[in-house]
């Protein structure tokens, strides 16, 4: 039996586009919505670079990550040929124009996988790049 | 229901992939059947000269394998022979007896090597050079036997003399032509070839007539005889003098033909519309082709009209060609050989083995013939396609496209002499082994697959001639030819041109109305062709179609850049790059307050700040209190310019106000791509006014205006356009231009390409001789910005949703 988490309405969602959701610890969860109303979520992680799929454009039932246009398959979170790799994908239902997701996914599931870095000191920019932490400049 | 039966006579090339092309768009339409004459599964013909270099196997060419026939449920007859095909009761037999009924029947019969008439042309040791078959004679010959004769120095012919001579045989190339590939290459080009093969160990008799082949008592071949009198021994004679479309069978049918199997322009036989034919056998308009990027073509087509889709139509292709010997590099298109009232550009360098022939008529370039320095062939065959104006660049013409500024693959220009490991697409760090590899192994064959697989030449472009030459010698044959018009993505077969003039004369207000009109493929299009037709929508019909943020870049949609980590940057704008105290002390604010890491100066005199939060966007917007500088749009971005003459004591004209009041005039101007502008207060051009979308520089009697310059992937020094007196002058002028491109432009085509693609005569006249349109054109763009939201602080009119900023929290 699983628990669901009362996420938004539908209507919260703007059609061919997505929302982000916070977890308490891992990367965000996007959740897409297409033209037919189908509602699907994702980690917010493109497995090329990790790229957020939150921002990219909605089509079909696919997204095209913001930062180099690889094509995601919502259903399956996996990149469409030639390209490879999968996002993992969350479980989602909609009931009376209200979505859910899993609880025990939104708490557990992807936890390992880190965020891409960027700025000072994060050299190679590598996915999962272990030593970096954002420098802020100001000193007081 | 009961599948139709498509059967297919011959297993080549141009007939599988039609069936290729077919299971694609129509997976479940036909039973097929394949008959083949040949025991093989489909290989790359082109690619037998390699093999029979030494330098593939033959497993290396083989298409598709025998799986796939089974794969896609495909029954194939290899090694049968079809002799016979009754149109009444739709019957096609083999020679073994096999037989197949059709419903559709793909004639793809191919061509047969020509045979010189002449006496002892069927002794042994005398072959054609066609199929497998033949490469492995020759082969096996040169195993065995010391000296090698090929008929006809044209491409095939030259591929089999290196070939041989690569096995170890003394070669002799016969050619009855006065210089080898005559109808590919001039006299001059034919003569280098002739020499660099010489140096290679080949012999040329050229001008040689063929007499009479003479056997010995075991009835092989032993010496060539010539009309002169001369004779020259030999143990292989390969006739090589060209090839004839292979119609045997098609006229044992009574189907109609004339120089090949007559089709149509939906590749069916003029005779009976249930049979199709593509390849070399057929006769479309007269040509029957012989290179492989028009039989593709075909394929596609024919594919099409098969699914029951029923709009592809041929037209016939232009062609150009390639010598596959590895480190010749030749290259001939179009009338090369100039013709009546046709202009000539020629650079000769003999010594260091470069010679580049273009043929001019009407402006048009209508020929190119290059050896020793390709590069350029697919630059030129761009132009000779588009038939493109080119009096404005005639005087760089021949240097081609590379000559200046482009970057990112070490001015590399010979692909071939490119270690494995060196890089070849300077963006996405593609070296050319990786891409031979997924072009060997992935079974690549046009620059389109390359890019989505390898990424090569998918970005910036520059290397674009390097990936060709590359597919080129590893695929073989010329893959470069794209039909004329290309479509703006697989959601639709139109160009840009046509959703644009369809949006224009049918006055089409939203996507789904222009994707409705236009019979898209898809429901919503893709990520390619909905921000383009949003912006052709909004530039047509500006405060009429309604702009859809959900169908733009990110960017756009955030009205700041995205980056790699997937945080923001928010570059304010800063008119004509100038600043305050009271500006720089709210950024710096900002800058603490929301622990923003880096602060950076940007290439167009403003501030950067990298490193935004979604979540904190609107309030770093806020708090800085300064206009939106669109550094994320396809809009104007920013106005460079130097001090002028209010401080510097060079300066003639105040071009720091006059920046600021182009960029006030144009700011929030979406546009097909970004847009730049700069102005310099004299000819010392401190704001490098040469390299922008439109560039002002002051003198002491006004100023000059230049325009389609460009910075990036290939620096483009932009053209002197006009003279002009007046900053009101400048602004209609500059606003004019702006929205020339603005209304013609195709999405993500800068001013340069633009200006390139409409030449820079139409431009002008457009702008500097038809006053009226001039000030029509800068009315309307008036007209379309006046009352333009400021996306950071008016997000309703600026239909940006600020949802986006916010998380979701599970409950």
């Amino acid at each position: 039996m699983s628990e669901w988490k009362k996420i938004c309405l539908v209507t919260d969602i703007p059609v061919l586009g997505s929302r982000r959701v916070s977890r308490a610890k891992g990367i965000d969860v996007a959740v897409f919505r297409n033209d037919q109303d189908q509602v699907f979520a994702l980690l917010d992680r493109c497995p090329h670079k990790g790229g957020p799929l939150s921002q990219g454009i909605v089509f079909g039932t696919s997204v095209a990550c913001p930062l180099h246009n690889w094509t995601i398959g919502l259903a399956d979170g996996c990149a469409k040929q030639p390209d490879e790799g999968c996002t993992p994908k969350f479980s989602c239902k909609v009931e009376t124009g209200q979505v859910f997701l899993d609880a025990v996914e939104l708490a557990t599931l992807a936890l390992d996988l880190q965020p891409p870095r960027a700025g000072p000191g994060a050299t190679s920019g590598a996915l999962g790049d272990e030593s970096f932490s954002v420098q802020a400049p100001q000193t007081a | 229901m009961k599948k139709s039966k498509l059967v297919m006579v011959g297993n080549g090339m141009a007939g599988v992939r039609t069936l290729e092309e077919l299971i694609k768009v129509a997976p479940d339409l036909y039973d097929i059947s394949v008959f083949g004459a040949e025991p093989h599964p489909n290989y790359n013909r082109i690619l037998l000269s390699p093999v029979l270099a030494g330098e593939q196997t033959l497993d290396e060419i083989v298409l598709n394998s025998w799986d796939w026939y089974t794969d896609n449920h495909i029954t194939l007859h290899a090694g049968k022979k079809v002799v016979e095909v009754d149109r009444i009761k739709r019957v096609v037999r083999a020679d073994d007896g096999t037989e197949e009924e059709y419903d559709r029947l793909l004639m793809c019969t191919g061509s047969n090597p020509f045979i010189l008439p002449v006496p002892g042309k069927d002794l042994q040791g005398v072959i054609a050079y066609r199929d497998i078959a033949d490469t492995n004679a020759m082969i096996d010959a040169a195993t065995k036997y010391k000296k090698a004769v090929v008929i006809g120095g044209g491409l095939l012919g030259l591929e089999a003399a290196n070939g041989l001579m690569l096995r170890g045989m003394e070669v002799t190339v016969v050619h009855v032509m006065p210089w080898l590939m005559e109808r590919q290459l001039d006299d001059v080009a034919g003569k280098l070839l002739q020499k660099s093969l010489e140096d290679r160990g080949l012999k040329f008799l050229i001008g040689a007539q063929t007499q009479e082949l003479t056997g010995n008592e075991e009835g092989r071949v032993k010496s060539i005889k010539f009309k002169d009198g001369s004779e020259v021994a030999t143990d292989l004679v390969v006739m090589a003098v060209g090839i004839r479309p292979n119609t045997q069978l098609a006229e044992s049918m009574r189907l109609h033909c004339n120089k090949g199997i007559v089709v149509n322009d939906t590749m069916q036989t003029v005779t009976d519309a249930r049979i199709y034919s593509v390849g070399e056998c057929a006769a479309h308009r007269g040509i029957a082709y012989g290179l492989v990027a028009p039989l593709f073509e075909q394929a596609k087509v024919a594919a099409n009209h098969l699914a029951m889709f029923g709009i592809g139509r041929y037209s016939g292709s232009l062609t150009s060609t390639k010598l596959k010997v590895t480190g010749i590099d030749l290259f001939s298109a179009g009338e090369f050989m100039g013709s009546d009232g046709a202009e000539e550009i020629v650079m000769s360098d003999p010594f260091g083995g470069v010679y580049k022939k273009l043929v001019i008529k009407d402006d048009k370039l209508i020929g190119a013939c290059l050896y020793g320095d390709t590069v350029d062939g697919s630059y030129y065959f761009k132009l000779l396609r588009d038939g493109r104006n080119v009096s404005d660049i005639r005087d760089k013409l021949i240097f081609g496209e590379s000559n200046l500024g482009d970057a990112g693959h070490e001015g590399q220009n010979k692909a071939a002499l490119m270690a494995d490991d060196a890089e070849v697409c300077g963006c996405n760090g593609v070296n050319k082994g990786t891409i031979c590899k997924a072009i060997k192994e992935k079974g690549l064959f046009t620059l389109d697959e390359v890019r989505k697989h390898t990424k090569a030449s998918a970005s910036c472009g520059s290397c674009t001639g390097l990936v060709e030459q590359i597919l080129m010698f590893t695929a073989g044959g010329d893959y470069s030819a794209t039909p004329k018009l290309k479509a703006m993505c697989a959601c639709t077969d139109h160009g840009h041109q046509a959703v644009r003039d369809a949006i224009r004369a049918n006055k089409l207000l939203s996507i789904s109305d222009t994707f409705k009109f236009m019979e898209w493929k898809t429901p919503n299009g893709c990520a390619t062709c909905r921000p383009a037709v949003n912006y052709y929508l909004i530039s047509t019909w500006p405060k009429q179609a309604k702009d859809d943020p959900q169908s733009r870049f990110i960017n756009e949609r955030s009205h700041a850049n995205i980056q790699k980590d997937g945080t923001y940057s928010v570059i304010p704008r800063m008119w004509g790059g100038e600043t305050t105290a009271s500006e720089l002390r709210r950024i710096a604010d900002a800058v603490d307050k929301y622990k923003i890491p880096t602060v950076k100066v940007t290439g167009g005199q403003r501030i950067d700040l990298l490193g935004v939060k979604k979540e904190d966007l609107q309030n770093v917007w806020k708090d800085i209190g300064m206009p939106s500088g669109h550094a994320y749009a396809k809009a104007l971005r920013t106005v460079k310019t130097c001090v002028g003459s209010e401080w510097c004591r060079m300066g003639t004209q105040d071009s720091t106000q006059m920046g600021k009041d182009l960029e006030r005039a144009m700011w929030r101007m979406y546009a097909p791509h970004k847009v730049k502008f700069a102005v310099s207060g004299c000819p010392r051009n401190c704001a490098e006014s040469g390299i922008k979308d439109v560039g002002i520089i002051g003198v002491d009697s006004g100023w000059e205006m230049y325009i389609a310059g460009n910075g990036g992937i290939k620096t483009e020094v932009a053209h002197f356009f006009t003279k002009l007196k007046t900053a009101a002058e400048v602004l209609e002028y500059t606003g004019a231009f702006c929205e020339l491109y603005r209304q013609e432009g195709w999405y993500l085509e800068r001013t340069v390409h633009y200006v390139n693609r409409v030449g820079l005569d139409y431009v002008k006249k457009k702008i500097l001789e038809d006053h009226e349109g001039r000030k029509a054109l800068w009315e309307q763009l008036q007209f379309a910005l006046d009352g333009e939201p400021d996306p950071w602080f008016d997000l309703k009119e600026a239909s940006v949703d600020a949802r986006q900023f916010e998380k979701l929290t599970p409950a």
